[in-house]
C-alpha cells in the first residue's frame, strides 16, 4: 500500500514536470543571502539591465561545480564582450568555509559576481536537488533554461542558448 | 486516513495548479518542484562479507522524497513528501516510514516575511541556531512552528522563531522534546547609515539568543527547564582584508551528551581573510567547550540539534582523500586551519599559457585541556563526573590529544586546449579512537596522493581519469584507486572505478571495490545507474557524519526539478 502510494506521488510529479516544461516561466524568487564579504543582498537584486544572466549554484567540495566556473571564467571576457550575460555563482557552503570561498575566488582570479547561501535558502527556492545547478534567465527575468551536472563542453552547449537569448529567440524548445 | 487525506490535498493541489497555469486569469500562479529517488537492489557477495541472511530478504531499499511549491505574489506554500521503505543501507533505521514532514506557507512583503509550518533557520554561523536538511545524510532538524522576519529599514534584519524540531517520524508529544524560541538581530552598517555606502570599511554586527524549554522529569538530577544560548558576531572587512568572528555562551545544559554536568558552554569562531587579484590567504581558530546544544537532552545520536558546530578542516572529495573525514566533538575543541590559493599568472614560466592554480591548506584539531574543578588538595572529584562543574579549560590552551592534522597541497595545470590535470598530496593524522569511536585504536598517519588528468577530444567528447594512492601501516593498511570517466556533453556520462586495499594486513580483506556507472542528463532530469561494490566508510556532510556499511548490487537515483 505505501509503495503505491509512492509511485502514485512519483507518477504525478512526473506528469506534472512534463506539463510544465514547455511553458517554463519562473521569476527569480526573493531571498535574503549574503555577498562574498558577508553582507545582506536579497536575489531580487540579481539584474543585468535587460541582458541574460546565468545563475549556478556551486561549493569548494564540489570538483565538477569548480571546473564549470573555471569554464566559464576563461570565456567570461568574450562571452560578455558579445552577448553582455552576467554570471552570478552562487556558493552554497555552508558555515564550515563560508569565510574561504573569498579567498579561494581571489586565488582563482574568477571574475563573476560571488553569492553565499550559507544555509541553502536560495537553494531551496530554486529546487535544486544536486550541485552544479544552471539557471538561465532572459532580459525580462524569465528563467528560460536550467541544467543540472557538469560535462566538459558543456559551457559551449550553453553559451549557443545564451547568445540566443541575447537575440530575443525564444528557446523554450531546446 | 489522514495519509490519503493528504495525498489527495497533494493531488489537487497539483491539478489546480496545473489548471491555473493554463489559465488566463491567474497568470501569476507558479507551481515548481522536484524530486529524487535513490534505490538499491542489494545482493549477497561473499567477497565483501555480506550473505543472504544479513540481507535477510530486503533486497531493495530507497530514499525517496518530492517537493512542490506554490508560489502567488507574495503568497507561497510547499510540502514535502519523504519515503524510506526502507532506507537505504547506513540510514538511521529511524526514518524507515514515509509521510509529510514538511508543509509550510508563507506570506512576504517588503518589510515582513511570516512563515507558518516547518522551515530552515540560521543565526550567524549557527552557534546558536541552525535548523537544515541533508538529504545525503537523512539529516532534518526543521522547525515546525512560526517565523516573523522584519526589516524595518535597509540592511537591518530581525528575526523571530517558535516552534519544536522534526525528529525522524517521532510525532511531538508533551515532554517528549524542548520547544526553541529564538530570536536575531542583524545590522549592516553600509546599508542602513547612508554616509558608509560608499565606505571602504564594510561592518556588520548581529547577535543572537535562543532558548529551549524542556520539562525536569529527572528522578535524579535537578535539571535547567529553559537553557538560554547567546551569542555575538561581527564581519569587518577594510579594503582587501576581512575579518569575521562569532562568541557564543550556553548556560549550564546537562544532558547525555556532556555526561550530565553542570558546566556552561562556549564557542568561539574567529577568521582573517586577505585576497588580491590572483591570491588569496585564509586563516581561522576556533574553540568548543560543551557546545552540544540539542532539544531533547536525552538524544545522543544524529538528530535534534538546535544549534550547529561548523569544523575547520577542509572538506575532501576524492575517493581516497575522503577516506578519514572529520567528526565535530561538541564537549570540546580547539583548532586552527590556514589556507592559500593563488594563480600562477598566464605567459609566465610556470604559468604557460593558461595560467598554473596552487592551493595550500593546513587544519589542525586538538582537544581542549580539562582541569579538575575542584580545589586542588581539597578533594578528588573526577574531571566531567555527572552532577558536576565538569571541568575548567583555559581557553587559548590546546590540549595535547591531537584530534587530527591535515596538510594539504594542490596544483591544477591546463596544458593546452584539449589536455588538463591536477595533483594532490596529502598528509594526514586521525585520531581514529576519537572520531570513530574504536576505542583503543592508534592514531592512523596516512600519505596520500591523487593525480587527475582531462582529455578532451571534441568540443563534447573527454575522458577523466584519476590515480590515487594511500599509504598507511595503520588501521586497513595502503589502498589503491583508479576511475575512469567518459562523458559526452551535455548528455551522457559512462564511469568505472576500482578501490582495491592491497595493503591490508589481512590478507582475506585485500578486497577489490569496483563499480560501474552510466548516466543520462536532460536540463535538470538525471538517472544515474550504478553496479558494484560500495566500500565500508563514513560520509560527512558539515562535519556531521554518518557510518555507511558495506554493500554490493545495483544502485539508481533519478533527480528533477520543475
Amino acid at each position: 500500500m505505501k509503495r503505491l502510494i509512492v509511485l502514485i506521488v512519483i507518477l504525478f510529479l512526473g506528469v506534472a514536470m512534463y506539463a510544465q516544461e514547455p511553458s517554463e516561466r519562473k521569476k527569480l524568487p526573493s531571498v535574503n543571502i549574503k555577498t562574498i564579504d558577508g553582507q545582506t543582498f536579497n536575489t531580487q537584486n540579481i539584474y543585468n539591465n535587460g541582458k541574460p544572466i546565468l545563475v549556478s549554484f556551486w561549493a569548494l567540495w564540489c570538483k565538477p561545480c569548480k571546473k564549470e566556473m573555471d569554464a566559464y571564467n576563461e570565456n567570461y571576457e568574450d562571452w560578455q564582450d558579445e552577448t553582455g550575460v552576467k554570471i552570478y555563482a552562487v556558493s552554497i557552503d555552508d558555515a564550515r568555509s563560508t569565510a574561504k570561498v573569498l579567498p579561494f575566488v581571489s586565488g582563482k582570479d574568477w571574475e563573476m559576481e560571488v553569492l553565499l547561501d550559507p544555509n541553502g535558502d536560495f537553494k531551496r527556492a530554486m529546487n535544486v536537488n544536486m550541485i552544479p545547478h544552471t539557471f538561465l534567465i532572459d532580459g525580462n527575468g524569465n528563467i528560460v533554461y536550467q541544467h543540472t551536472s557538469y560535462y566538459e563542453g558543456l559551457e559551449d552547449e550553453l553559451y549557443e542558448l545564451v547568445k540566443k537569448v541575447a537575440a530575443g529567440k525564444d528557446i523554450s524548445k531546446h | 486516513m489522514k495519509r490519503v487525506l493528504l495525498l489527495a490535498t497533494a493531488i489537487l493541489f497539483i491539478g489546480i495548479a496545473a489548471r491555473a497555469q493554463f489559465s488566463e486569469t491567474i497568470k501569476r500562479s507558479e507551481v515548481h518542484g522536484s524530486f529524487e529517488f535513490d534505490g538499491a537492489y542489494y545482493m549477497a557477495d561473499e567477497g565483501v562479507g555480506i550473505t543472504d541472511s544479513m540481507i535477510n530478504g530486503q533486497n531493495f531499499a530507497f530514499n525517496g522524497f518530492g517537493k512542490i511549491t506554490y508560489t502567488l505574489g507574495k503568497f507561497s506554500a510547499g510540502l514535502r513528501y519523504e519515503a524510506y521503505l526502507p532506507p537505504l543501507a547506513g540510514f538511521d533505521p529511524r526514518i524507515e516510514g514515509q509521510g509529510f514532514p514538511n508543509l509550510w506557507a508563507m506570506y512576504t512583503t517588503e518589510k515582513f516575511s511570516f512563515t507558518v509550518g516547518n522551515f530552515y533557520e540560521q543565526f550567524g554561523n549557527g552557534l546558536t541556531l541552525r535548523t537544515y536538511e541533508e538529504w545525503m545524510l537523512g539529516y532534518d532538524n526543521s522547525l515546525n512552528g512560526a517565523r516573523v522576519t522584519f526589516e524595518p529599514v535597509k540592511g537591518l534584519l530581525l528575526k523571530g522563531v517558535y516552534g519544536m524540531q522534526r525528529f525522524y517520524w517521532t510525532p511531538y508529544t508533551k515532554n517528549s522534546r524542548g520547544i526553541v524560541k529564538g530570536f536575531d538581530a542583524e545590522m549592516d552598517f553600509n546599508q542602513v547609515i547612508k554616509g558608509m555606502s560608499d565606505s571602504k570599511v564594510r561592518l556588520t554586527l548581529g547577535g543572537s539568543f535562543v532558548s529551549k524549554y524542556q520539562a525536569d522529569l529527572d528522578p535524579l538530577y535537578n535539571l535547567p527547564r529553559n537553557v538560554g544560548n547567546m551569542a555575538g558576531r561581527m564581519t569587518l572587512g577594510i579594503g582587501k582584508f576581512n575579518l569575521s568572528t562569532e562568541y557564543a555562551y550556553k548556560i549550564n545544559d546537562p544532558s547525555a551528551i556532556n555526561n550530565f554536568i553542570y558546566k556552561a558552554g562556549e564557542g568561539f569562531l574567529l577568521s582573517a581573510t586577505y585576497s588580491t587579484k590572483g591570491f588569496g590567504l585564509y586563516a581561522m581558530f576556533k574553540r568548543y567547550d560543551n557546545m552540544s546544544y540539542k532539544s531533547n537532552r536525552a538524544v545522543t545520536a544524529n538528530g535534534l540539534d538546535i544549534n550547529f558546530l561548523p569544523p575547520n578542516t577542509e572538506t575532501h572529495s576524492y575517493m581516497l582523500t575522503s577516506m578519514y573525514p572529520y567528526n565535530t566533538q561538541p564537549n570540546g575543541e580547539i583548532g586552527f586551519q590556514l589556507q592559500m590559493n593563488y594563480k600562477v599568472p598566464k605567459k609566465s614560466k610556470l604559468g604557460g599559457k593558461y595560467g598554473m592554480g596552487i592551493a595550500i591548506n593546513y587544519s589542525q584539531v586538538n582537544d581542549i585541556v580539562r582541569d579538575p574543578v575542584n580545589v586542588p588538595g581539597t578533594d578528588t572529584t573526577a574531571v566531567g563526573l555527572p552532577g558536576t562543574d565538569g571541568w575548567t579549560s583555559p581557553f587559548f590552551k590546546f590540549g595535547s590529544r591531537i584530534f587530527w592534522q591535515d596538510f594539504n597541497i594542490e596544483i591544477d595545470k591546463k596544458f593546452s586546449k584539449k589536455f588538463k590535470g591536477s595533483l594532490t598530496y596529502m598528509y594526514q593524522s586521525y585520531d581514529i579512537a576519537t572520531l570513530e569511536g574504536h576505542t583503543g585504536m592508534p592514531i592512523v598517519y596516512s600519505n596520500i596522493g591523487v593525480v587527475e588528468m582531462t582529455y578532451k577530444f571534441t568540443s563534447k567528447q573527454a575522458l577523466r581519469w584519476e590515480v590515487q594512492g594511500l599509504w598507511t601501516d595503520r588501521d586497513k593498511g595502503d589502498w589503491a584507486a583508479l576511475l575512469l570517466e567518459y562523458t559526452v556533453s551535455p548528455h551522457w556520462f559512462v564511469s568505472v572505478s576500482d578501490q582495491y586495499n592491497y595493503g591490508n594486513p589481512d590478507e582475506v580483506n585485500r578486497i577489490n571495490y569496483y563499480t560501474g556507472s552510466f548516466g543520462y542528463t536532460r536540463r535538470t532530469t538525471r538517472i544515474a545507474i550504478t553496479y558494484g561494490r560500495q566500500r565500508e566508510g563514513i560520509v560527512c556532510v558539515g562535519g556531521v557524519c554518518r557510518a555507511v556499511p558495506a554493500s554490493s548490487g545495483f544502485y539508481v537515483t533519478i533527480s528533477s526539478s520543475f
